[in-house]
């Protein structure tokens, strides 16, 4: 019988899994692995195993897989967290596995980017069960109110890799994937003070995420969980304004679902003022400066 | 100390490809091929810890058919010792490729398995997890740092707010991002020189599975070039035109 887990990390990807809940369109469950109050969504039941921080992936696969049992599709949404524990969890139960789905076309059947989101295949998969991650931003955007009640549940943590540091930046600013409006810059920021002054004060004035290229990443200019393409965030905010970025395939790759793009760029032939929805030619620290102010306030 | 580098052959990244007119695939004709440049990282790091340990053996590893060479005879060049080809033109699904791999793994021992987090052609992201669930191995992800030291590894690895750092007991598996390093150039006379390096083919150790088929490529509808403004005052007009604020 077809069934869904949908597994969620932490509270705010349980809202996120509505729109393709119900795009698969059959019944589903719960899973929250850490976090409370998670969102009512329609789960018939809704579990949850309250790890705090969640552990590393191989110590908590054998305590997740113990809950997976009697469903034909797992999924969760997509990030580098999703994208180290689920394929473990796929092979411990012979399963095959589908990246970033963005649409739903049967309960076997999907559409999901590939090179570099220069294209879109069409898979057909046997067997069950199927697991999954996807990008809500393929799917219906869901409001939930209310909380859900949950039942808790609890995984056994075998201690086997040890996490011995993290560091979270991040600050006060709203996350990239979820950031209704970007302001991405790319090498010629220089620094990671002028990075910061630039992109960073005008993120905050529009109450918005910043962004970078892996070039600015690479050059220290801004740190890597920034990045945002084909091998960092794939984001859908509804403004994107690209600052000194080129618009390589790669870095387009992560950006196709804004609503408008915006790209200012020093030299009018740049690739990407053939995808953004808005060009200027010009220089970013006079453009970016004008533009902050005669936005002040109006985000 | 053994490493194993698995090196798969993609398309090259920076070439433009296209789906087939039947949309049946990727039309690859005319199409430049390079080894995924996750992978070329992963040998890198194999190298710079051989400098540093140089006990280590190195062996390269890759599925598909004859035409793989190319790129492992690239790894030989970069510094691996040997390769091994599992030779196959059959179809094989993450999950498949991951079995493979592993039987290579039972059969030359490594005690580190380094492979790049995803190809730049399937974008998957899966098998080097997959390796690690099947022989019960500790992983370590998107590695940005690698410290090897007796019968450990401590991984500096992004995260979606990010790093950590994981210590783990070898043999473990580790996937690497691109700010591991930069792996070194090949000119022409290191990759004939790493001619006499010996490169084993093998047969598949069971017969190819896939289920997840591929039964259609598109291009995706080109954003089309929008309007170009010519002041900030314009800009902003647009935006607020169309109902951004
Ligand atoms: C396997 C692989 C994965 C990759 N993944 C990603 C990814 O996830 N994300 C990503 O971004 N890249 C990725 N890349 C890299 C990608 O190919 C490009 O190299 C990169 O995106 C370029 O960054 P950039 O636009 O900042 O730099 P550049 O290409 O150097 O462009 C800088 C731009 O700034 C403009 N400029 C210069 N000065 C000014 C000024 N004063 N005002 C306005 N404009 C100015 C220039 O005209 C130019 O267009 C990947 C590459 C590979 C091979």
């Amino acid at each position: 019988m077809a069934r869904l887990m949908l597994v969620a990390f932490d509270p705010s990807e349980v809202a996120l899994g509505h729109g393709f809940a119900s795009a698969l369109g059959i019944p589903f469950d719960v899973l929250l692995l850490s976090g409370a109050d998670p969102a009512e969504i329609g789960a018939e039941r809704t579990l949850a195993a309250n790890l705090g921080d969640v552990p590393p992936a191989d110590s908590i696969e054998d305590g997740v897989v113990a809950q997976l049992g009697g469903y034909s599709h797992i999924a969760s949404v997509s990030s580098m967290r999703s994208k180290d524990h689920l394929p473990r969890w796929a092979a411990h139960l012979g399963a095959a596995m589908v990246t970033d789905v963005i649409v739903v076309e049967a309960e076997n059947r999907f559409r999901r980017p590939i090179v570099a989101g220069s294209m879109i295949e069409t898979v057909e998969v046997s067997g069950s069960p199927i697991v999954m991650t996807f990008r809500p931003s393929g799917f219906a955007k869901f409001s939930p109110n209310g909380t859900a009640a949950a039942d808790s549940i609890t995984i056994p943590i075998t201690d086997r890799t040890r996490r011995v540091g993290a560091s979270a930046r991040g600050g006060a600013r709203p996350d990239l994937t979820a950031a209704k409006v970007i302001v991405s810059g790319g090498r010629p920021l220089k620094d990671a003070e002028t990075f910061e002054r630039v992109i960073g004060g005008f993120a905050d004035s529009v109450h918005g995420a910043a962004g970078a290229t892996r070039a600015a990443v690479d050059s220290h200019i801004a740190p890597n969980e920034l990045q945002v393409g084909q091998t960092g965030k794939i984001v859908a905010p509804d403004l994107y304004i690209a600052a000194g970025v080129s618009g390589s395939t790669q870095h387009m790759a992560g950006i196709k679902d804004s609503k408008t793009i915006v790209a200012v760029n020093i030299d009018p032939d740049a690739p990407i003022f053939e995808n953004a929805d808005l060009g200027m030619v010009g220089d970013l620290f006079v453009v970016l400066p004008e533009l902050q102010a005669k936005l002040a306030g109006k985000f | 100390m053994k490493i194993m580098v698995t090196v798969k052959r993609v398309i090259d990244p920076y070439a433009k490809v296209r789906p087939l007119s039947d949309g049946s695939g990727v039309d690859t004709t005319g199409v430049k091929f390079d080894a995924n440049p996750f992978d070329e990282i992963a040998v890198e790091e194999a190298v710079r810890q051989k400098e540093k340990n140089p006990v280590i053996e190195i062996v390269a590893v890759s599925l598909g058919g004859t035409e793989c060479e190319e790129q492992l005879r690239k790894a030989l060049a970069m510094g691996a010792d040997k390769a091994v080809l599992i030779e196959s033109s059959e179809n094989y699904d993450t999950l498949a490729v991951a079995e493979e791999f592993v039987a290579l793994v039972k059969a030359e021992s490594p005690d580190l398995v380094l492979m790049g987090k995803q190809s730049t052609d399937g974008d998957n992201n899966q098998v080097g997890q997959m390796m690690a669930a099947l022989l019960g191995w500790p992983q370590a992800t998107f590695a940005s740092k690698l410290e090897l030291a007796d019968g450990t590894a401590r991984v500096t690895r992004e995260t979606d707010t990010g790093e950590e750092t994981l210590e783990m007991n070898l043999p473990a598996i580790v996937t690497t991002d691109l700010r591991l390093n930069e792996p070194r150039y090949i000119a022409l006379p290191g990759i004939i020189k790493a001619r006499s390096k010996p490169l084993e083919k093998r047969p598949p150790s069971s017969t190819a599975t896939s289920r997840v088929k591929t039964v259609k490529v598109e291009a995706v509808p080109a954003r089309s070039a929008g309007k170009k403004v010519g002041s900030v005052d314009e800009l902003v007009a647009e935006l607020s035109a169309r109902g951004l604020f």
